[in-house]
């Protein structure tokens, strides 16, 4: 259909050397009706305000962190893995933005989402596990004799997509520690906080010191880097594309989250496997939360509501267009968060009995009604005519 | 909306037919679907991502196998033995830890930055000018048919391999020189010996994962029209198949995969990696690879086979159902007089713009209109890429036409530009200059064009 509209300003342009007649141009602007570019506005003001939101719980657990850094106590310790856990509920429901071909996952920023939030990662990439006391780059004076930010950075994802060295995950596992009880027991991962007190527990307490330091101050780095493009040049950009390709990627990326990055490899995968290892948030259990956060974001871009931002939604153009489709959607949203939220806290002891285990069945519940949504939703492109 | 623009096109178009032929100006028109390189199952995500996107159509079963063979194939393998039983078995030799360290985010690797990185996507196979009873090639004595720079820590690794680069410089026809690099390959540190003075080497370079399985359902019939092995039709090109060794079959069948089609399907393409880029063993390779003087089975192993069938054909769904991108910008007008371009210089008679697939296991790759830009069979390349070392059918000289999807992506999700088997190439512009052989007329004619010309060509290709 572009090649189409396309056709049509060429002929247009060759019209007007010709012809008086150029009522025509006035008719090429029949469209989508003007709701479309408040809803696109709206989203774009949605993005901007999440990542804002992200932004001060990402400084709040900056200031948490230095804290402890500075005055390594039990005390500080627990109140950085709280600071932890409040900077995810935030983060989350942005995870909604990726896969819109938006400044998180593409053009010159796109390694940003990676420097945030790259899971699954291999713990011995960055700090000792059980059975190898020496590894990681913590612990290897001789490859990194200091600890930079540009060198941390210049490491995340080298020879292999799971050597994260930054990011909330990298940051989790130096608070948590491996997850090495069993599910069953109900517990994250049990890293003692004199890891990190010269003379304490494990070697290299103040490389450990010095690593998470930067680790926390590259989150908020690369958090304003997203924020600085919605609020300037990738908004610009944004608001000047074709609508129908603003309304396609709207649509197309929490297709996306649901029905696959979601449904299946966050949540699919790991009932498979039945394995701890493939959950988003292993180290400090808090992958129940993920996984309602997520839904969260779809269901804020899908609706438009965001704090204080509430505007012409998704929801809305596809009422519009098609009523029953919409219902349909609404109906398939409110059961996906149903059975997202009848799943168990924690995640890894949902999982861990397999899909037939009365656990297990209401995980694979839960990813048929994301999978169902989101197939669902993909078909809106063709009621909004914009497949 | 469709049917709006569609009357207002007609409309003008009678307006213009009634001022004026001489004014009108007709613009390059894309084909009709020409964006869908995967057909139907193509997706629109061009981030860094975008090499790793399932085919949009497949069922809610097979999208969970998909994500299950996603996560092995991200997964680091560790030495066994290890709590984590699933994922122990690496080596004791081995290129990579895991699938992705070649193959970053499902992209195409690249020749080592430095000597001794480790994992950057480039491997050296090795082999004597002699052959099993199969047809495979026989290793070098010590370090076998392939050279691994690393091991697990118990074990001395190999060795380090050492490339130099000399420059070669290319004129165009309005004067432009272009200097290309010309690799050389060699070893320092070897634990075990010296390398055969008969053993050639032949780099590969990790190929980035999309489309295998379309490619894998492009009827053997299809393949055999485009064969031409004698030149019959006197054009200087011929095309001819790779009939190599099914190990789970034992019979020699048409090659699809891999930079000498030497590998006859995905799933035998994805053990072998297994076993010699991880030194992981499966049912279809059940030995590890180890230095002639030393015994593996001294080394602690993952099981046998490290493994299992149902994870192989895990990984193997996953590999064949990751999606083409779409195209970008297919209406550009200087894309499409670079198409034009490209076809007028004899590019397509290998690089086969259009296909369809057959009937297929995987019903949503099957009866697809792909646009993969090969034709999947052997070429002879020239000296200037010969490895000197045949595969099966395919000489010293030959190489498999490789698809052009997804070329225009690699930076984006690789951030590289290298291409080639061996990576040599740094751009697209280079890896042209390097085509002899039966492509060399072609080449020939890309120097007459204008540098405009060229760009166009250039443009094309990175819309695909």
């Amino acid at each position: 259909m572009k090649r189409v509209i396309l056709a049509v300003g060429f002929i247009g342009l060759t019209l007007i050397g010709c012809s008086s007649d150029d009522d025509s141009t006035s008719e090429v602007v029949i469209d989508d009706s003007i709701e479309s570019s408040a809803v696109i506005e709206n989203y774009a003001d949605l993005v901007l305000a999440n990542y804002q939101a992200a932004m001060v719980d990402a400084e709040a657990l900056k200031v948490a962190i230095d804290l402890f850094v500075a005055t390594p106590t039990e005390d500080n310790f627990n109140a950085a893995k709280e600071a932890w856990l409040t900077s995810r509920e935030s983060y989350g429901p942005s995870e909604a933005f990726r896969f819109a071909n938006g400044p998180i996952d593409t053009g010159d920023t796109e390694e940003i989402e990676g420097y945030l939030n790259s899971w699954p990662l291999d713990e011995a990439y960055i700090d000792y596990v059980e059975g190898d006391v020496d590894a990681g780059i913590i612990n290897n004076l001789a490859d990194f004799p200091t600890l930079t930010k540009e060198g941390l950075t210049g490491e995340n994802g080298i020879g292999g997509e799971e050597n994260v060295a930054i990011g909330y995950h990298a940051i989790e596992f130096l608070l948590w520690g491996q997850d090495l009880t069993a599910p069953s027991e109900n517990l994250a991962g049990q890293r003692t906080y004199t890891d990190f007190v010269d003379g304490g527990t494990a070697a290299n307490q103040d490389r450990r010191r010095a690593y998470l330091a930067i680790v926390a101050d590259l989150l908020t780095d690369h958090l304003q880097i997203i924020i600085d493009e919605w609020s300037g040049d990738y908004r610009t950009t944004f608001l000047a594309l074709d609508e129908d390709e603003a309304l396609d990627n709207m649509i197309s990326s929490i297709a996306e989250l649901s029905r696959s990055e979601l449904a299946i490899e966050r949540m699919a995968v790991a009932l498979q496997n039945q394995d701890q290892e493939d959950e988003h948030s292993c180290f400090s259990d808090n992958t129940d939360r993920d996984i309602r956060l997520n839904l969260a974001g779809i269901v804020n871009v899908y609706t438009g509501v965001y704090g204080s931002v509430n505007g012409n939604s998704l929801q809305d153009l596809i009422e519009e267009a098609d009523a029953d489709l919409a219902a349909e959607l609404d109906a398939l949203l409110a059961t996906a968060v149903t059975d997202v939220d009848a799943t168990l806290d924690p995640f890894d002891l949902a999982i861990v009995d397999g899909e037939s285990s009365v656990e297990g069945a209401k995980v694979q519940t839960a990813v048929q009604a994301l999978v169902a949504f989101g197939d669902k939703l993909l078909e809106a492109k063709v009621a909004l005519d914009i497949d | 909306m469709n049917r709006i623009s569609i009357t207002i096109l007609c409309l003008l178009v009678i307006m213009v037919t009634s001022c004026g032929k001489d004014e009108v100006i007709v613009p390059l028109m894309a084909e009709e679907g020409e964006e869908l390189s995967g057909g139907t199952t193509s997706s629109s995500n061009f981030s860094a991502e975008a090499f790793g996107f399932a085919s949009p159509d497949l069922t809610f079963d097979e999208r969970v196998t998909f994500g299950v063979g996603n996560s092995l194939f991200n997964q680091s393998w560790v030495t066994a033995p290890a709590s984590t039983t699933a994922r122990d078995g690496l080596g004791p030799f081995f290129n990579a830890r895991n699938c992705s360290g070649c193959h970053f985010k499902d992209g195409r690797g690249r020749p080592p930055e430095y000597d001794g990185e480790f994992s950057s996507g480039l491997l050296l196979r090795l082999g004597l000018l002699q052959t099993t009873e199969n047809g495979e090639n026989i290793g070098d004595p010590i370090y076998g048919t392939q050279f691994q720079d690393n091991s697990i820590l118990s074990v001395d690794k190999e060795g380090t391999i050492i490339i130099t680069y000399t420059p070669l410089i290319e004129s165009y026809a309005d004067g432009t020189e272009i200097s290309l690099q010309v690799p050389e390959y060699s070893f320092t540190g070897l634990s075990y010996g010296g390398l055969s003075a008969a053993t050639r080497i032949s780099p590969r370079v990790a190929n980035q994962m999309i489309g295998l399985g379309l490619l894998d359902a492009i009827p053997e019939a299809t393949l055999l029209s485009y064969a031409d092995p004698n030149d019959a039709d006197g054009d200087g090109i011929s095309g001819k198949t790779n009939m190599v060794y099914d190990v789970e079959t034992g019979t020699r069948v048409i090659g699809r995969f891999g930079w000498k089609a030497n590998q006859p399907n995905i799933k035998q393409q994805v053990a072998a990696a297994f076993s010699g880029d991880l030194g992981i063993t499966s049912s279809l390779f059940p030995n590890e690879n180890c230095p002639d003087p030393l015994d593996c089975d001294d080394y602690p192993n993952g099981g046998t086979p490290e493994i299992p069938d149902d994870n192989l054909e895990n990984v193997t769904f996953y590999a064949a159902s990751l999606s083409v991108p779409e195209r970008r910008d297919v209406d550009d007008q200087n894309v499409l007089e670079g198409k034009e371009l490209f076809v007028s210089i004899d590019c397509a008679k290998c690089h086969i713009p259009k296909l369809e697939t057959g009937a297929y296991e995987i019903e949503a790759l099957a009866h697809q209109t792909i646009r993969p830009y090969t034709d999947m069979l052997l070429h002879d390349m020239g000296d200037g890429l010969a490895d000197g070392l045949p595969d099966f059918d395919a000489n010293g000289n030959e190489w498999r036409t490789p698809p052009l999807w997804g070329i225009g992506l690699i930076e984006t999700v690789n951030g590289h530009t290298n291409l080639l088997h061996d990576g040599r190439a740094r751009n697209i512009e280079e890896a042209i200059l390097w085509h002899g052989g039966e492509a060399l007329a072609s080449k020939e004619k890309f120097k007459k064009l204008s540098i405009e010309e060229r760009n166009k060509i250039i443009q094309f290709l990175n819309t695909l």
